[in-house]
C-alpha cells in the first residue's frame, strides 16, 4: 500500500454494517437450530433460521464489497478538507 | 429478565437473547463514538471517509434521519385505522418534494454556502425572518423530541413494565449520553447503521405477519370481515384498500376535495415545507462534498423511501386484523393496557404484532431496531435544536463574539434544558391517540408558510425583507386559525365553526398558510423595499448564474450517477406504485 493513502479499514461503513447484521444473523441461525422455534407465533415457519440465513448472506455482501473495493484515504489533506470548516456539519453534539 | 421495579404486566416478554441483540447494537454505537473520540489521528481518517463516503449512504442517512419513532409509530397507525391510503404520506407527501428538493432547491443552499436554512433566511431576507424562522424551528424540534420521547419511553414501558414517567426519565438520560457520547462523528455512521436494523427487524416481522393472515388476500379478507361487522366505526373496505380518493384520510365527505386536500395540502404544501426547509434533514445534503453529491442526496434516498410503507403501514394493517386488542380498537372499544399503561391505542398496533408473531431472536432485533431508530431521532432533534439555539440565536442575537469555547458550553445547557423540556412534551403527546394528527398539526403551523416564503423568494427578486417576516407570522397565524376553527385539529382548543377534521384538519390549516403567506407576501413586496440586486447572487434564481448551480463534471459522468436521470427513474417509480395502489 503506497504510504499516501490507506483503507477506511474498520470504519468503513460497509464493514460495521456487515459485521453487526452478520452477528444478528448468527445468533438468530443458532437460534433457529437450538432455541425454541415459537412455530405458533410463527404460522410454522423457522422464522428466526430463515431471517438469520438473510442477514448472513447481507452481512457476507457487504463485507465482500468492501474488501473487493476498498475505500481509500488519502494522508494529505486535499482541497476539499481546507474548505471544511466553512461548512461544519450540523450535528453538533455540544 | 425482571427489574427490581416491576410494576406492570409487561406487554412484550423479552428473553435473554433479545436483550443481548440491544445490547450489541449500543456496545457497536458507543463502540464507533468512542474511538472516533479518543484516536485523534484515525478520526481525521474517519471524517475524511466520511466526506467519500458514496451517494447511497448519504442517501440512507437522509432517509434514516427522518425514519424515527413518529415516522415508524405514526404511520404503522395510521395504517391500522386508515389502512392504504396512509401511502399518501410517502408516495405524495414526500418523493416529489425530495426530488424538488434535488432538482431545484439544493443548489441555492449549496451555491450560497449557508450553514443552515435559518442563515439561508437570514441572507435572502434579514433579521425578521430569520428570528421567526429560527425560534419557530427550535420550539418546533423541542415538540417532537418531546414525541419520540414518549415513543421511546412507552417502548421501554411495554418491555420492562415500569410506569410512563419513569421511562420517560430513564430514555432522556440515555439519549443525552447517547448525543454527548457518539456526538456528531458518529452521527451518519448510525444512521446509516440503524437503517439496516429497522429493516432486518421489521421486514420478518411483515413477512410472518403476512403469512400468519393468510397473505394479501387474507388480509384484505380481514379488512373486509371488521368493516362489514362495524360499520359505523370503520371505514369502508374499499376506503381502506385503495390509496384514492382517500376519504377515510382526510375525513372530506367530497372525493374531489379529499384528492385536493391530499395533493395540494399534503403533497403540496406540508410535504414540500418539510422536505426542502426542514433543517435536520437539508443539512445531511449540504455537508456532501460536492454539489452532484448534495443533489443525488435526497433523490437516491428517496429510492429507499418509496418502500418504506411496506414494512410500516403494511404491518400496521396486519396487526389490526390479527391482533385482538388492535381489533377492538378499531371496532370502536377501550381496551386496557398499552404502551404507555393508559389504554391501547393505533400506536401500539407494531409491539402488539411483534408480541404475537416474532420468537426471541427476531424480537430482540425488531425491538433494537425501534429503541435505535427513536433515540437516533430524538439526538437529531435534540442536536438540531442546540446548533440554531446557540448560533443563529444566541450567537446572532444574545451574546455576540464571544469564542467558541463559550458557545460549546451554551449548546451543552441548551442540550440539557432541551432534554428535560422534552420530558414534559412528552407528556403533552401521551394525551393524544394518533400521534401523526399532533405532528402534522404542527409541520401545517410551522412549514406551510416556510415553503411559500422560500419559494416566492428564490423565484422572485422584487420580494423585500418586510414580505418576509410578514409572510411567515401571517401564514402561520392563519394555520392556527384554521386549526382553532376545526372540530380537533388542536384538541380541546378547537372550537368546531367548520367542519373539518382529523388530517383534513392539517391539510387545509397547511393549505391556509401558504395562500395567506403568497398574497401578503405580493401585497407587502408591493408596497415596501427590496433588496440591491446585487446582494441576491447566489439566493435568487434571475440573479445567480447557471454555472452556479450545477456541478460542471456531472455531464461526463455515466446516467445513473446523475441527479436528472435519477429523478426521472424516481418519478416513474411513485407514479407506478400509485397506479397499483
Amino acid at each position: 500500500m503506497p504510504r499516501t493513502q490507506h483503507t477506511a479499514g474498520a470504519f468503513d461503513i460497509r464493514n460495521i454494517i456487515g459485521g453487526l447484521i452478520g452477528l444478528y444473523g448468527i445468533i438468530l441461525v443458532l437460534m433457529g437450530l437450538f432455541g425454541d422455534q415459537e412455530l405458533a407465533k410463527t404460522g410454522d415457519v423457522n422464522a428466526n433460521l430463515w431471517a438469520g440465513l438473510a442477514m448472513v448472506v447481507i452481512a457476507a455482501i457487504f463485507l465482500g464489497w468492501a474488501w473487493l473495493r476498498p475505500v481509500r484515504v488519502p494522508e494529505e489533506p486535499t482541497e476539499q478538507r481546507a474548505e471544511q470548516p466553512e461548512r461544519p456539519p450540523a450535528q453538533d453534539g455540544g | 429478565m425482571s427489574s427490581p421495579i416491576v410494576m406492570a404486566s409487561t406487554i412484550i416478554d423479552a428473553k435473554f437473547v433479545d436483550y443481548l441483540t440491544i445490547f450489541i447494537y449500543f456496545a457497536v454505537v458507543l463502540g464507533i463514538g468512542l474511538l472516533a473520540r479518543r484516536q485523534i489521528s484515525d478520526s481525521l481518517d474517519f471524517f475524511l471517509s466520511g466526506r467519500s463516503l458514496p451517494a447511497w449512504v448519504t442517501g440512507l442517512a437522509f432517509i434514516s434521519a427522518n425514519l424515527g419513532a413518529v415516522e415508524i409509530m405514526g404511520m404503522s397507525a395510521n395504517g391500522a385505522q386508515f389502512g392504504i391510503p396512509t401511502v399518501h404520506y410517502f408516495w405524495i407527501g414526500a418523493i416529489p418534494a425530495m426530488l424538488f428538493l434535488g432538482v431545484v432547491m439544493m443548489p441555492f443552499y449549496y451555491g450560497s454556502k449557508v450553514r443552515s436554512v435559518p442563515e439561508f433566511m437570514f441572507r435572502r431576507f434579514g433579521t425578521g425572518a430569520h428570528l421567526v424562522n429560527a425560534i419557530s424551528f427550535a420550539v418546533a424540534q423541542l415538540l417532537i423530541a418531546g414525541i419520540n420521547l414518549f415513543l421511546l419511553g412507552s417502548i421501554i414501558h411495554a418491555l420492562l413494565g415500569w410506569p410512563l414517567w419513569i421511562a420517560l426519565i430513564v430514555a432522556a438520560a440515555i439519549v443525552l449520553s447517547y448525543i454527548t457520547l457518539g456526538g456528531l462523528s458518529a452521527a451518519i455512521y448510525n444512521e446509516v447503521l440503524q437503517f439496516f436494523v429497522i429493516v432486518a427487524g421489521l421486514l420478518p416481522l411483515t413477512l410472518i405477519g403476512l403469512h400468519r393472515v393468510g397473505g394479501w388476500d387474507g388480509l384484505k379478507d380481514g379488512i373486509t370481515d371488521a368493516a362489514d361487522a362495524h360499520p359505523d366505526t370503520i371505514a369502508p373496505t374499499a376506503d381502506q384498500l385503495n390509496s384514492w380518493p382517500g376519504a377515510a384520510l382526510t375525513g372530506f365527505s367530497s372525493d374531489f376535495w379529499s384528492v385536493v386536500g391530499i395533493v395540494f395540502g399534503l403533497g403540496f404544501v406540508l410535504s414540500f415545507g418539510y422536505w426542502t426547509t426542514n433543517f435536520v434533514e437539508v443539512q445531511r445534503a449540504m455537508a456532501s462534498n460536492s454539489i452532484s453529491s448534495a443533489r443525488k442526496t435526497p433523490i437516491i434516498g428517496s429510492f429507499p423511501k418509496m418502500f418504506v410503507p411496506f414494512i410500516t403501514i403494511l404491518p400496521g394493517m396486519i396487526a389490526a386484523v390479527l391482533v385482538t386488542e388492535i381489533a377492538d380498537v378499531k371496532a370502536g372499544e377501550s381496551v386496557a393496557g398499552g404502551a404507555s399503561g393508559e389504554g391501547v391505542t393505533y400506536n401500539d398496533s407494531l409491539l402488539y404484532l411483534m408480541r404475537d408473531v416474532l420468537p426471541n431472536g427476531l424480537l430482540g432485533v425488531a425491538i433494537t431496531g425501534l429503541l435505535a431508530a427513536f433515540m437516533a431521532g430524538m439526538a437529531a432533534n435534540v442536536s438540531a435544536f442546540n446548533t440554531v439555539w446557540s448560533y443563529d440565536l444566541w450567537q446572532r442575537y444574545v451574546v455576540k463574539e464571544r469564542d467558541d469555547q463559550y458557545y460549546l458550553v451554551v449548546g451543552r445547557i441548551a442540550t440539557v434544558a432541551a432534554v428535560i423540556i422534552a420530558i414534559f412534551t412528552a407528556g403533552l403527546a401521551s394525551n393524544y391517540s394518533n400521534v401523526m394528527n399532533y405532528l402534522q398539526t404542527l409541520f401545517g403551523f410551522f412549514n406551510a408558510p416556510l415553503f411559500a416564503t422560500f419559494i416566492v423568494g428564490m423565484f422572485w427578486k422584487r420580494m423585500t425583507p418586510t414580505a418576509g417576516w410578514v409572510g411567515l407570522v401571517s401564514g402561520t397565524l392563519a394555520a392556527v386559525f384554521v386549526g382553532v376553527a376545526s372540530e380537533d385539529a388542536l384538541g380541546s382548543l378547537s372550537q368546531g365553526w367548520i367542519g373539518i377534521s382529523g388530517q383534513g384538519a392539517s391539510f387545509v390549516a397547511a393549505g391556509a398558510a401558504f395562500v395567506v403567506d403568497v398574497v401578503l407576501s405580493v401585497v407587502v413586496s408591493a408596497v415596501t423595499r427590496p433588496k440591491p440586486v446585487e446582494e441576491l447572487r447566489g439566493l435568487v434564481y434571475s440573479e445567480t448564474p447557471r454555472e452556479d448551480l450545477v456541478d460542471p463534471e456531472e455531464a461526463s459522468r455515466p446516467w445513473y450517477q446523475r441527479t436528472l436521470p435519477l429523478a426521472g427513474i424516481a418519478l416513474v417509480l411513485v407514479i407506478i406504485l400509485n397506479v397499483i395502489f
